[in-house]
């Protein structure tokens, strides 16, 4: 439709839409106004998880107070906490147990690159190397207000998903199966270190 | 609380046979310790809970610890005939002292409320598979810790009921609280490096580019 058509009907009380952005519409604002995280903390901040989700900072506000027991029902793993590498093919497993459309939040610096574990020999770090993160919030633990606000990032980038086209949301792509291999105990780390599908050490320019 | 001298005299008169030493601790806290034999571990265990005067029932942490190999220098003055007439001369001996791992058991009474005494045992060396006595059947509570010994510093303990890894996962090969344990190479990103790490890190940069 024409640009000034448009504007000259809206200018009269009547808006017209593509239909194809209507459903998008219609779809991610339903999506995104109901999302159901997965029930499952594995350190502190799964402290500062189940504040967000009480009372005070009310995470049902943005429409995600149903924290699900079973990934079976989830929509959103929140990874809060430090993910030990004997740990990692559990996390894998649940994350490939929920049903697509599937987001992760890699809550805390222990969950997005081993935090202050880094250098022990027992963490992974950073869940970002097996599954695909949708967000990263940084701290220590972070505050609820920093999931609030992560939450509100993954809502935004829900409300984007695109139904078509080559770009479209992984849920609506049928050649991405949405499973990610599981990392196997080997005799001195696990195996492989990092999936290459989904990570790649990033390349820093130093000057 | 008797004194350790006392209790030491005491062990060896009621466990036949038994090595007891005290090792001197001189930092502030002053804490001197057992080392006992690992044949007679149990005995001196069995005979500290159930001895009437000491009642040591709780073990209330144990622990390992790794000792690398040590060499000490000394200088000592020695007499020696240089061309024909006595001197002193001054001539440096080296100490090689061969590394050991070690489990100690901090023991408290709980019934007379005294305590504690620290109970060492040593290995011989530390790279053969290292056995010591395991005191879980005297202390059930030790089960899980020298099951953390075991999996973090590879001492088989005898007598253990059920000696398995605890926290790091069945297959695992190296024992990383020893103080030669060589952390996986995932050094490839590290936005922040210094020190240990970031020569660690340096292995993974690209090449520099070749200016011409």
């Amino acid at each position: 439709m024409d640009e000034g058509l448009r504007s000259e009907l809206s200018k009269q009380g009547i808006f017209t839409v593509k239909m194809q952005e209507l459903l998008q519409w219609g779809y991610n604002t339903s999506r995104k106004n109901s999302i159901w995280p997965l029930q499952f903390g594995l350190a502190c901040c799964a402290i500062e998880m189940i504040a967000t989700s009480m009372a005070r900072y009310d995470l049902a506000r943005f429409g995600a107070e149903i924290f699900r027991p079973s990934p079976r029902q989830a929509d959103l793993m929140i990874v809060a906490g430090t993910v030990t590498k004997k740990m990692a093919p559990q996390v894998v497993r649940l994350f490939n147990q929920m049903p697509e459309p599937k987001y992760v939040i890699a809550m805390g610096a222990c969950a997005i690159s081993g935090g202050p574990f880094k250098q022990g020999y027992n963490v992974l770090k950073g869940i970002d190397r097996f599954i695909p993160v949708d967000v990263h919030i940084p701290g220590c633990p972070p505050r609820p207000e920093a999931l609030l606000h992560a939450f509100m990032t993954l809502q935004r980038k829900i409300d984007s998903d695109l139904l078509t086209g080559p770009n479209r949301a992984r849920h609506l792509d049928s050649e991405i199966c949405g499973e990610y291999p599981l990392p196997t105990f080997g005799e001195h780390d696990l195996e492989p270190a990092f999936n290459p599908e989904v990570w790649h050490p990033p390349v820093i320019v130093r000057e | 609380m008797e004194t350790l001298e006392q209790i030491k005299s005491r062990i060896e008169s009621a466990v036949p046979g038994a090595r007891v030493q005290i090792v001197p601790n001189d930092t502030p806290a002053n804490q001197p310790s057992l080392v006992v034999d690992s044949e007679h571990a149990l005995a001196v265990a069995r005979f500290l809970r159930d001895d009437p005067q000491l009642r040591f029932d709780y073990a209330s942490n144990v622990t390992g610890v790794d000792w690398l190999e040590t060499v000490t220098r000394e200088k000592v003055k020695v007499k020696k005939l240089v061309d024909g007439v006595e001197k002193e001369v001054e001539e440096t001996i080296e100490r090689k002292t061969t590394g050991y791992l070690e489990a100690v058991y901090h023991l408290y009474s709980m019934s007379l409320k005294h305590g504690p005494v620290i109970l060492r045992q040593r290995t011989s060396n530390r790279t053969d598979p290292v056995h010591l006595a395991s005191l879980t059947p005297i202390y059930r509570g030790a089960e899980f810790q020298e099951r953390e010994i075991y999996d973090l510093y590879g001492i088989i303990f005898d007598g253990h009921l059920d000696l398995r890894r605890i926290l790091m996962w069945e297959g695992f090969k190296d024992y990383p609280m020893r103080k030669d344990y060589v952390p996986p190479d995932d050094f490839e990103y590290e936005p922040t490096p210094h020190d240990e790490v970031l020569e660690r890190a340096r292995k993974h940069y690209p090449a520099p580019a070749a200016t011409s």
